[in-house]
C-alpha cells in the first residue's frame, strides 16, 4: 500500500520532500513500485481522475454540446494513448458530443474534457464550434428557428 | 458507425446548439426532452461533487462525494446543425452545476406544475437573478388537470410581463416543438434587440 506509481503522480509529483535523498535513490523506488503491480483496488471513477494528473480544467472550451471528431484517424496513435484515451479518441470516429462520450464511455464529465482537451492539443481530434461562438449572428439563430419549425409534428 | 478514414467531407462543419430544461423535481422535464429527442433521453453520472454539509445528511464517517445525473436528447435540425436539450438536476443543492449546463445556451425551458407551483420559484428566481440566458415559461398541462389562467399563473410566480408564458404537454411532440420554437423566437427578438447586427436589422425595413 502506499507505494507510488508512475501514472498517479503527475507532473508536480517528484518533488523530493525534506530529509529524504533525491537523485539515483529514486530508480530503486520506481523499480520496487514496478514490480507491486497489483495496485490497490480502488473505485474506477478516482482511477479516471488520475488518469488526468489531477487536472480538472483544459484550454479548450469544451460545453456539453460541443462536437468532436476525428478529421484523420491514426491507428498508430491510437496504439500509443492511454486506454480511456484510446477509448475515447475511437469513439469519435463518428462524431460525437462531449456529453454523449461521457454517457457511451461512463466517464464523468470533467475527465472526457480534460482527455480530449489533450488529443485536440495534439491535433488528435477536432473541436467543432457550437452555435454560442456564433451568438452575435442571428442568421444561426434563425437556421435554428426554421430547423424547429420544419420538424415534422 | 463502423466507417473508416475520414470523415465525410462537410461534416467537420456540422455544430451543435443547446436548450436548457429546468423546473422542479418530477415536474416532467425528461418526458418533455423524450417527446422530441429522435434518441432515448440518455442519463449518466456525470458530475462528481462534495455532498453539501449543512444542507445534505453526511453520513457518519465524514465527508462524501455525490454523483449528480445528467439527462439529455438530440435532434437533427439539419445535417450540419443539432440541437441538444438537457434537464437540469432537479435538487436544490445542485444548483452550481446549472452554470455549468447554461454556459453557451440559447435559452432555458422552466416547466411548471401549478399543483406544485412553489417548485417552480427556484428555478425562475435562476434564470432571473443568476443567469443572463433568455428564458420562457411552460405550464405543463396535462389532460384532465384544471386549467389555470395564464395571467393568474403570471401573477402567481410574479414573473415580469416581458418573460413569454405558455402552456405545453410535455408528452405531446407538436406541443414540445411548439415551446421550443417559442423559446428561440424569444431569444432571436432579444439578439435584434441587443446585437450589434441588430441594430442594423431594425434600422433597416424588414421584408414583408
Amino acid at each position: 500500500m502506499g507505494v507510488p506509481h508512475e501514472s498517479f503522480g503527475g507532473p508536480g509529483g517528484g518533488a523530493p520532500g525534506p530529509g529524504r535523498s533525491p537523485g539515483k535513490q529514486h530508480k530503486d523506488v520506481i523499480s520496487v513500485s514496478d514490480k507491486d503491480t497489483a495496485l490497490p483496488r480502488r473505485s474506477r471513477r478516482i482511477r479516471a481522475y488520475a488518469l488526468t494528473g489531477g487536472r480538472t480544467s483544459t484550454r479548450h472550451q469544451l460545453l456539453v454540446e460541443t462536437l468532436v471528431s476525428v478529421p484523420q484517424y491514426d491507428p498508430a496513435l491510437s496504439g500509443t494513448l492511454m486506454p480511456e484515451s484510446r477509448s475515447l479518441y475511437e469513439r469519435a470516429r463518428a462524431r460525437c458530443s462531449i456529453a454523449e462520450l461521457s454517457v457511451g464511455l461512463d466517464l464523468p464529465l470533467g475527465v472526457v474534457r480534460v482527455l480530449i482537451g489533450d488529443l485536440a492539443s495534439q491535433g488528435a481530434v477536432f473541436v467543432h464550434p457550437t452555435a454560442h461562438a456564433y451568438h452575435h449572428d442571428t442568421n444561426v439563430l434563425e437556421r435554428i428557428l426554421d430547423g424547429l419549425k420544419r420538424l415534422p409534428a | 458507425m463502423g466507417s473508416s478514414g475520414s470523415p465525410p467531407e462537410g461534416d467537420l462543419l456540422t455544430i451543435s446548439a443547446k436548450i436548457v430544461v429546468a423546473g422542479g423535481f418530477g415536474v416532467g422535464k425528461t418526458t418533455f426532452v423524450g417527446s422530441v429527442s429522435e434518441v432515448p433521453p440518455m442519463s449518466n453520472e456525470a458530475w462528481m461533487t462534495e455532498a453539501g454539509e449543512g444542507v445534505d445528511d453526511i453520513p457518519p464517517g465524514g465527508k462524501s462525494t455525490t454523483t449528480v445525473a445528467m439527462d439529455f436528447g438530440r435532434i437533427t435540425l439539419r445535417p450540419d446543425l443539432l440541437l441538444y436539450l438537457f434537464g437540469t438536476p432537479g435538487q436544490a443543492r445542485f444548483w452550481f452545476l446549472w452554470d455549468d449546463l447554461s454556459r453557451g445556451a440559447l435559452g432555458a425551458v422552466v416547466l411548471v406544475d401549478t399543483s406544485r407551483i412553489d417548485d417552480s420559484f427556484a428555478a425562475i428566481n435562476y434564470f432571473e437573478n443568476d443567469s443572463e440566458l433568455p428564458f420562457v415559461v411552460a405550464v405543463n398541462q396535462f389532460e384532465g388537470m384544471p386549467v389555470h389562467d395564464l395571467d393568474e399563473v403570471r401573477d402567481a410566480l410574479a414573473l415580469d410581463p416581458s418573460v413569454p408564458l405558455v402552456t405545453c404537454d410535455a408528452r405531446d411532440r407538436a406541443s414540445t416543438i411548439a415551446t421550443l420554437t417559442e423559446l428561440v423566437s424569444h431569444t432571436l427578438s432579444l439578439a435584434v434587440l441587443s446585437g450589434p447586427a441588430g441594430r442594423e436589422l431594425a434600422g433597416s425595413a424588414p421584408h414583408a
